[in-house]
């Protein structure tokens, strides 16, 4: 595959969190994770993203060790952690639902997993305490979850993994209950928070936009494989897959079902010239909404059909032949559904994929 | 939400009146003649009766009878719901462990529950049988078992007698309970807590709380009265009236020993009991175990 390339250019060295070729096959013979490898280092902020069902919470939870590994070896800062009982592995896992315990006051779900590792009164009272302001809930620490906003209860969660002082962060969708105001206050908090703790974080998400502003690395994954490693710009500017190309970025990238002839992509009656050499029968021609040029003077023109407002952004929904497409502008623009517009499509600007495989050409 | 507003013209009453009949029949015309009973003197015979104030309850609490019946029956509602609860419980948490089958343990852990409390007794005769009862060989082995003349051996009978049945309740209750407990608290507490005894104590032993606390009430109101079936088809009280519950000698006061003033004395006093335990789980039970 092709982030096997990326990763072997790495230097050589022992990586804090390492996964080899780690399969997991349910007992009704799902494969939900196949062969998948990856390194990652100390302090790092690391975004498993993907669609829903793709293996992403299971390899996070193989992680947690609250699912078995079927095939393959993870080590944590050089150990092997394969067999080790979830609670000795040194990791916190934020839930989706929280997960809070309902019969515990917030001081006692936080100082919990601390009791049970035989740490003194004194100590865990001041690291509670200390948490607690640090995440601003200290005025809440006698209550019961149930008297806790969707908020207030994340941030405990949040609490009840910080307070162990973990060697690794797991979060598994920890954003997608809490409405979308709070989202991004929360988004914004985890970022800040990590940053100030340098914990390395593996956070599991099927938001692209979360994956984008949270992720030093973004792993997407599809059908439990990873698709592509790399920092939020290099997943957006140089997708390997069509895959990654179509699920990263906001609105989609525009797939145009094609021909290359000698580096010519013929769709429909357009012809665009990819500057290259390139022979093939079945392409897909990738350009993003936002980097369609539309001008004047424009090479091409197309009918508006639909325009969407979006208050600073306008979509433009058109159609080349029968493929549709869309193209995002300054709403500074003056055009109406129904008007012809002139544009340019970049060949610096174009995705190429092979359709036979997905990967990028 | 918008009302519907019929107009009133007794059609309803016509409706309702079977079920209130059914009602009248079954539930209020027997708790007033119970209350007739319990303060009136009769003839045994049948042919008169006359007003007695209190005198029937001054009986029953001069009775030395009544108080072993009323230790008997305390006795056996703790150990029976501390007995079904426990062995229940452990049913439950093994149950919710198994992957393979689950429901066919399920189902078989639960057939006990539809046997009548008579057959039950009936089939607890042969395991206790002096001729060819395999717990009375065994127990008699052990330490010379003898339930016709020993009381404490006799509360062994009926405490298995009227177990047996009841662990099916707790154990449907309990693993509803479990499986109603989120999966991820479950899964937080496995990393935070290493050892499983502890973990079950400290999370889900109090999650099931509210479920316990039902099924302690079940389990008492069961011992309480619907062991009367088994009390009359295994000991039918002995030795002497040892094992008499208070349902079982308030039916023997009345319809064998035809004194019904005595028996409904004894009934309104079963219901007072009730009504406490009623009083206790509302007030103090249910509204502190409720999470959320």
């Amino acid at each position: 595959m092709v982030y096997q390339r990326i990763n072997s250019n790495r230097k050589i060295k022992m990586s804090f969190l390492e996964l080899q070729n780690i399969t997991k096959i349910y007992p009704n013979g799902t494969k939900a994770v196949n062969e998948t490898s990856l390194n990652i280092d100390n302090g790092e902020f690391v975004v498993f993203v993907g669609p829903s069902g793709c293996g992403k919470s299971t390899l996070l939870r193989m992680i947690a060790g609250l699912e078995d590994i079927t095939n393959g070896e993870i080590s944590l800062d050089g150990n092997v952690i394969n067999n080790i009982d979830p609670s000795e592995r040194d990791v916190a896992m934020v839930f989706q639902n929280y997960a809070l315990y309902p019969h515990m006051s917030v001081f006692n779900n936080m100082a919990y997993g601390l009791k049970n590792r035989g740490i003194s009164k004194e100590e865990i009272n001041n690291k509670v305490n200390d948490v607690a302001k640090l995440l601003e809930i200290d005025q809440l620490l006698t209550r019961k979850p149930s008297m806790l906003s969707g908020g207030q209860r994340q941030r405990v969660a949040m609490g009840r993994a910080i307070v162990r002082n973990p060697k690794i962060f797991l979060f598994d969708e920890p954003l997608s209950n809490l409405d979308a105001k709070l989202r991004n206050q929360m988004r914004l908090e985890i970022k800040r928070l990590q940053r100030q703790m340098g914990v390395t974080s593996i956070f599991v998400t099927h938001d692209q936009t979360e994956a984008m502003t949270l992720g030093d690395r973004i792993v997407v994954i599809n059908n439990g494989v990873v698709e592509q490693v790399g920092t939020p710009k290099e997943i957006y500017s140089k997708p390997y897959t069509k895959f990654v190309a179509e699920f990263i970025g906001s609105p989609q990238m525009n797939l145009f079902n094609c021909k290359i002839e000698n580096g010519i992509a013929h769709i429909a009656d357009m012809r665009i010239n990819l500057n290259n050499s390139a022979n093939i029968d079945d392409a897909s021609l990738g350009i993003r909404p936002d980097d369609i040029l539309i001008s004047d003077n424009g090479q091409h023109t197309c009918v508006a059909n639909l325009v969407e407002y979006l208050g600073s952004d306008m979509i433009i929904y058109s159609k080349i032949g029968d493929q549709e497409f869309s193209c995002k502008l300054s709403s500074k623009i003056n055009l109406n559904a129904g008007d012809t517009f002139k544009f340019d499509i970049s060949n610096t600007l174009v995705h190429l994929f092979d359709n036979t495989n997905g990967s990028r050409v | 939400m918008k009302k519907v507003q019929f107009k009133s013209n007794y059609s309803q009453y016509f409706f309702l009146a079977p079920q209130l009949l059914i009602l009248l029949i079954f539930l209020y015309w027997p708790i007033i003649q119970t209350f007739k009973d319990a303060f009136t003197m009769q003839d045994a015979f049948g042919f008169g009766s006359q007003f007695a104030g209190f005198d029937n309850f001054l009986f029953i609490f001069s009775d030395p009878s009544y108080f072993t019946a009323f230790k008997f029956t305390i006795i056996y509602s703790f150990v029976i719901t501390f007995i079904t609860g426990s062995i229940g419980l452990l049913l439950a948490v093994q149950a919710n462990k198994v992957m393979h089958g689950k429901s066919a343990y399920k189902t078989l852990l639960i057939w006990p529950y539809a046997i009548a409390p008579a057959v039950v007794g009936v089939m607890a005769n042969y395991f206790f049988s002096e001729r060819y009862g395999l717990l009375h060989h065994l127990f008699n082995n052990l330490w010379g078992f003898n339930w016709y003349e020993n009381v404490f051996d006799a509360y062994i009978y009926v405490i298995i007698a009227g177990s047996w049945k009841q662990i099916s309740a707790n154990f449907i209750f309990f693993l509803a309970g479990l499986q109603a407990i989120q999966k991820t608290v479950i899964e937080a507490s496995i990393i935070d807590c290493k050892s499983n005894i502890r973990r079950f104590w400290t999370i889900t032993f109090p999650l099931l709380m509210p479920t316990t606390f039902f099924l302690i009430i079940i389990n008492i109101t069961y011992a309480f009265f619907d062991t009367f079936g088994i009390i009359d088809t295994t000991t039918i009280g002995a030795p002497g009236s040892e094992t008499k519950t208070l349902v079982y000698k308030a039916y023997i006061d009345g319809f064998k020993g035809l004194d019904l003033g005595s028996a409904g004395a004894q009934s309104i006093m079963m219901m007072i009991i009730v009504l406490v335990i009623t009083i206790f789980q509302f007030r103090y039970i249910e509204g502190k175990i409720h999470y959320n």
